[in-house]
């Protein structure tokens, strides 16, 4: 029996477009238009893409108590995250894993969250079991995602909405702007390492939207397949494989985004899922680390391969990897011992039994180019 | 040209050699190339053997020898423009020229019509 896919707002101009439309988490998603996803990968980093990510759950938190909740969930600040502030955060579990990587946004009167289209279910069931009751919970089932990302991204958004100071609107805050003739909740993030925008629209608005984006000359429509390379060449997870239950955030390099009020000696100190191992861990560090690694070959190392020292014992695996257009090489990411991480340390991928050269390599792959405001 | 049911075609040259590439439809399918990996020449494969490695930005896959045969050359120019596979599958994008065991083994395979029915299928 084949399961029934879902279809985001944009389907039939998907269809339109001519994508290559693949399953994804319960929907019908397009991997790739036919430019293809080197093409499509390097207009985003030199113009703007244009991404359908529909596919992604959206909430809004209501209610005065939903911040201090969401941070029973969450090693973040929120109680005192801005009015317009975007923040990264991830759902901890007790044993200190990762359920779920999410965005959230104080929009002022609620909470704008954004999770994982594989996770959603789960998510939505977690929020409800545990703070169901300090809060409202709205999931925005009718709400498209648009992604437009790319150097060109706010030159075109600015074109649709003049009146907008786009000068002074910074990497990870949100706007109201009235876009396709509705009120739509963006947010100047993305997920490819580039300055872009993530703009919330009711699915009535999206194609109208979509098709006034892809009118500009810069904006190309751009698949799945690029995003995935895009966000592996800007060194960020993917849940399900770089991060996941099993990994600590502070395993995987994400102790940039514990907030200093959740840590030992902060005023919210601890208070989340899994706190002894994480709090535990920011002191006296981890055993293994999610490292970046580049070829010294052309042969690409995909998730599961296995990463060896130079003397061939197996030290790891690949959760991500593969080219990266952008440096035309190759990238992957593995969890490593510590003592593996140095940079410019060298191991050895076994890609069909073959041993490849990799070195490590700081993250992320590309410079990352947000925008930090003038 | 025949054709194989893993969208490989075969060509058979003057002098009783085959050349094998990937079809229009497998590149299409692929997406961009960007490594091949060739053979040893003067190795012999098997039929259904996989005699080369291709990778897309998404795809990893390989080409199996449709015949069993031995290789006499690889079209070296792929592994630094893996995109000829790309622009130009069933021309410039060659794989490999293999002299067969048996020619006989290539006529037993489809020909255009046959294979262009596959793809319709």
């Amino acid at each position: 029996m084949t399961e029934t896919l879902l279809h985001t707002a944009l389907a039939s101009l998907h269809h339109e477009l001519g994508a290559r439309m693949v399953p994804f988490a319960g929907y019908s998603m397009p991997v790739q238009y036919p430019a293809g996803v080197l093409k499509e990968l390097l207009h985003t980093r030199e113009k703007a893409g244009l991404f359908d990510v529909s596919h992604m759950g959206q909430l809004r938190l209501w209610g005065p108590d939903a911040a201090a909740a969401l941070e029973t969930l969450a090693p973040v600040d929120l109680v005192d995250l801005p009015v317009g502030q975007q923040r990264y955060a991830f759902f901890t579990n007790t044993t200190g894993g990762i359920l779920d990587d999410l965005m959230i946004t104080n929009a002022g009167d609620h909470l704008f969250v954004v999770i994982n289209a594989a996770c959603k279910t789960q998510d939505i069931a977690h929020l409800r079991t545990h703070i169901g009751e300090r809060c409202r919970i709205e999931v925005l089932a009718e709400h498209a995602l648009l992604a437009l990302q790319g150097p060109a991204a706010a030159t075109v958004l600015a074109r649709l909405v003049p009146t907008a100071d786009f000068a002074g609107w910074s990497f990870m805050t949100a706007r109201t702007l009235l876009l396709a003739g509705v009120e739509c909740c963006v947010t100047r993030s993305g997920y490819t390492g580039e300055d872009g925008f993530e703009i919330s629209i009711p699915n009535s608005h999206a194609e109208q939207l979509a098709r006034a984006l892809l009118a500009e000359p810069e904006v190309a429509p751009v698949g799945l397949g690029a995003r995935d390379s895009l966000r592996l060449e800007a060194g960020l997870c993917l849940y399900g494989h770089d991060i996941d239950t099993g990994t600590s955030p502070v395993e995987a390099g994400l102790l940039w985004a514990i907030s200093k009020s959740r840590r030992v000696g902060g005023i919210r100190e601890g208070g989340f899922p899994g706190e002894d191992r994480i709090l535990a861990e920011i002191v006296q560090g981890t055993s293994r680390k999610r490292t970046g690694l580049v070829g010294l070959e052309r042969t690409p190392v995909r998730e599961g391969t296995e990463i060896t020292n130079l003397a061939g014992e197996v030290i790891g695996k690949v959760t991500s990897g593969g080219f990266a257009p952008s440096r035309n090489g190759v990238v992957a990411m593995a969890y490593l011992p510590a003592e593996y991480t140095a940079d410019s340390a060298e191991v050895l991928a076994l890609v069909r039994g073959k041993p490849v050269r990799m070195q490590v390599c700081k993250m992320p792959f590309v410079p990352q180019r947000y925008y930090r405001g003038v | 040209m025949k054709y194989t049911p893993d969208h490989e075609w075969l060509r058979v040259e003057t002098d009783g050699t085959v050349t094998i590439g990937i079809t229009h439809h497998a590149q299409d399918a692929l997406g961009d190339l960007v490594f091949v990996e060739l053979p040893e020449i003067g190795k012999h494969f098997a039929k259904e053997e996989p005699a080369c490695v291709i990778e897309s930005v998404k795809a990893a896959g390989d080409v199996k020898m449709p015949v069993a045969g031995t290789i006499l050359a690889v079209n070296e120019a792929l592994v630094d423009a893996p995109e000829k596979v790309n622009e130009d599958a069933e021309g410039e994008g060659w794989f490999i020229r293999v002299k067969p065991d048996d020619i006989a083994d290539v006529d037993g395979l489809m020909d255009e019509a046959a294979y262009k029915a596959l793809l319709n299928e």
